[in-house]
């Protein structure tokens, strides 16, 4: 480890002469801005410019990738994403891809949603008992969360496919074999399941340290006044949990609308349009098709945005509510 | 004591109760359902190519025996055959038109017979086929994935904690003007997700001539502001008495930086490395977008466009997903009190 060090040492020496000067010209106090700079410079270039340049794209047309090569149309982009001769009809829509997608993430969020966290819930209250190993079974529930996506996404089709374990249970049990990812209403079905698999653990940690830190003391009394497991759970557990239930809702919520690898590897968003979310059709739009709409996927992008933040607002009311009811207790 | 009261035992109270039981059964149905996919793309990943392509799949991969009979080339399939004198007898097959099979002894070379096919069973035997595993090596360009993605984590990770531990320096220890409202801007570039930036992050990544670059995943992803977030609230911590001191010492205040507060942060640098780690070796719609050259693909990206083929090789890309596989686990294995704490008390993931 010595000669790590010694790198170390000399990689550093090098920016010393640069924040020498920079301490000179700005001052102790100021010498901030210096190490900030590379952080904001990153930022800068590859978060704000791209918000702003999203709605130049958002409010021009052609195929050109440069900004200033692309004609101006206003709000045209918006108007073709939400084109329809008939409202109550998606086949009438000019882009009824899109809003399948829409209506696609909707229901998945909503699902997936409130399973993982019943889920989550579930697991958590069942790891916060008095169980032999705990750190064992927490990791067992927590270690799919590291897998990337695209690894999940194929162990779930290694599993799934027409040959595959499933189909043998099916068959050996005398039942015909199920398409299972070629059946529109089985390929959703697990798109859910698969995204429940990989992320329950993480909101089932986020879960139990939140029961972890209710006093248990709390449970004392319960048990001196004789209070049922249930009505202990509703009245103490659940109540107290709040917080961390709102976080754990809106934090899957925001990641479920943006669901995309996994989903994009198992059933590459198929059959049909049956598993085409959001997020698919933006990359869809602007890179995997062979006329690459830019104007039309940035277009997209900004009503996911909308989304997200109408998201974000609901949150942060949710938890100014939940205090003010914790206040109130 | 025995191993059940061991096993049975609990705080407090002496004897499980009916809800102990179904805890423990809820826990291993969660057991089975977490590790029997991982448990069976592990062993599919041993199989041989024909073994993958069985229906009935069996879990530990068995393959049909074969033999090398004189004056055959190759080695050739084992069969149990009935012959017409009603006798089972093992023999290999040398072709096979149609329903019938033309087999001959290992044993006496000679002599063929023909039988139907109906009257032949395959004799399997268990046999781990490593040459999935060594096969990605020469007939892929799999080295060249494998150091794609080990090249992109490393120096991301390293970048990360540089540039990030530096920021969070200047935002726990200095007060200059703007200070907030640079900490407010980090903060707020955690509500926008990557992906509704897609389309303009193409463009710049296009425009500073990193398309088809390694640095065009790893520059975009190095300012995170969750790193910044953990590291100065560690670095809070950390007094401002020992500045001074060093200041009375003259050390410059780069020195001071990287010879005082860095080793200090150690433990959260920890945290955001393995969070690093993780995040860009499972990173897939940036590499997407920005790799569409195959030589420049991430194992991810790899794997991607493997099972998008018509024929999908199973059992090299089992092997591939296994070798992906390999070092979150170790992550997972080692370190998985560090990242559990992590999440816990930031939220980050």
């Amino acid at each position: 480890m010595h000669w790590l060090t010694r790198l170390m040492g000399i990689f550093f020496n090098l920016f010393e002469p640069l924040f020498r000067l920079g301490q000179r010209v700005l001052g102790v106090s100021r010498i901030g801005w210096l190490f900030v700079a590379p952080n904001l410079m990153v930022f800068g270039l590859f978060t704000f410019l791209p918000i702003l340049i999203n709605f130049v794209y958002a409010a021009t047309g052609g195929v050109k990738l440069m900004p200033f090569e692309r004609p101006f149309t206003g709000v045209e982009n918006f108007g073709i994403l939400f084109e329809c001769r008939n409202y109550f009809d998606i086949q009438t829509c000019r882009k009824d891809v899109f809003w399948r997608a829409i209506f696609n993430t909707a229901k998945f969020s909503v699902i997936q949603v409130v399973l993982m966290v019943g889920f989550s819930l579930v697991t958590a209250l069942v790891l916060n008992r008095k169980i032999i190993g705990r750190g064992f079974w927490r990791g067992v529930f927590f270690y799919p969360v590291l897998l990337s996506p695209v690894v999940v996404a194929l162990i779930w089709k290694w599993l799934l496919q027409s040959q595959g374990v499933f189909n043998a249970a099916l068959v050996a049990t005398g039942n015909e074999p199920i398409g299972w990812l070629t059946d529109a209403g089985w390929a959703f079905f697990w798109t859910v399941f698969v995204s429940i698999w990989a992320h329950m653990g993480f909101y089932t940690l986020i879960l139990l340290a939140g029961l972890q830190a209710i006093p248990k003391d709390m449970y004392e009394a319960a048990e001196m006044d004789a209070a049922s497991p249930w009505r202990t759970l509703r009245r103490i557990t659940l109540p107290l949990l709040m917080p961390n239930l709102i976080v754990v809702l809106v934090l899957a919520m925001i990641r479920a609308v943006q669901i995309f690898d996994e989903v994009f590897v198992l059933t590459g968003g198929g059959p049909g349009s049956a598993t085409t979310f959001i997020v698919q059709f933006i990359y869809q739009t602007g890179f995997a098709e062979q006329i690459h709409l830019y104007g039309l996927a940035a277009a997209a992008s900004l009503v996911l945005a909308l989304g997200l933040m109408l998201l974000t607002f609901v949150q942060l009311r949710l938890t100014k509510a939940s205090e003010a009811g914790q206040r109130a207790r | 004591m025995s191993v059940t009261t061991f096993l049975t035992r609990t705080h407090g109270r002496g004897r499980l109760d009916w809800t102990d039981w179904l805890s423990y059964a809820y826990l291993l149905v969660g057991l089975f359902t977490m590790f029997a996919p991982i448990l069976w793309l592990v062993m599919s990943s041993f199989k041989t190519e024909s073994a993958i392509g069985q229906f009935p799949p069996t879990f530990l991969p068995y393959s049909q025996k074969s033999v090398t009979v004189q004056g055959h080339e190759k080695p050739l399939p084992l069969f149990l055959t009935k012959t017409e004198s009603g006798e089972l007898r093992e023999m290999a097959q040398v072709r096979r038109i149609g329903i019938m099979a033309t087999m001959v002894d290992p044993a006496k070379p000679e002599t063929e017979i023909r039988v139907n096919i109906n009257d032949r069973k395959p004799i399997n035997e268990l046999q781990f086929a490593g040459n999935n595993y060594t096969d990605l090596f020469g007939k892929f360009s799999f080295g060249k994935y494998l150091w794609n993605s080990v090249f992109i984590t490393v120096v991301a990770t390293l970048l990360t904690l540089l540039i990030n531990s530096m920021a969070a320096f200047a935002l726990s220890k200095y007060q200059f003007r703007g200070q907030k409202a640079v900490f407010m801007l980090i903060i707020a570039t955690l509500m926008i997700p990557p992906t509704i930036i897609l389309v303009p992050v193409f463009l710049v990544i296009n425009s500073v001539g990193l398309l088809n670059s390694l640095w065009g995943v790893i520059l975009p992803a190095i300012a995170t502001p969750t790193g910044v977030f953990l590291l100065r609230q560690y670095m809070l911590t950390i007094p401002d008495e020992l500045l001074e001191a060093a200041r009375m010492d003259h050390a410059s205040e780069w020195r001071i930086y990287w010879k005082i507060i860095l080793p200090l942060s150690a433990p959260a640098l920890a945290v955001l490395a393995i969070f690093s780690v993780m995040w860009r070796w499972n990173d897939f719609l940036l590499p997407l977008i920005v790799l569409s050259k195959p030589e420049f693909f991430t194992l991810q990206l790899a794997l991607n466009s493997f099972q998008g083929e018509l024929n999908t090789q199973w059992h090299y890309l089992l092997a591939m997903t296994v070798i992906t596989l390999i070092p979150i686990t170790l992550v997972f294995a080692f370190l998985q009190k560090y990242i559990t704490t992590g999440i816990a008390s930031a939220g980050v993931k």
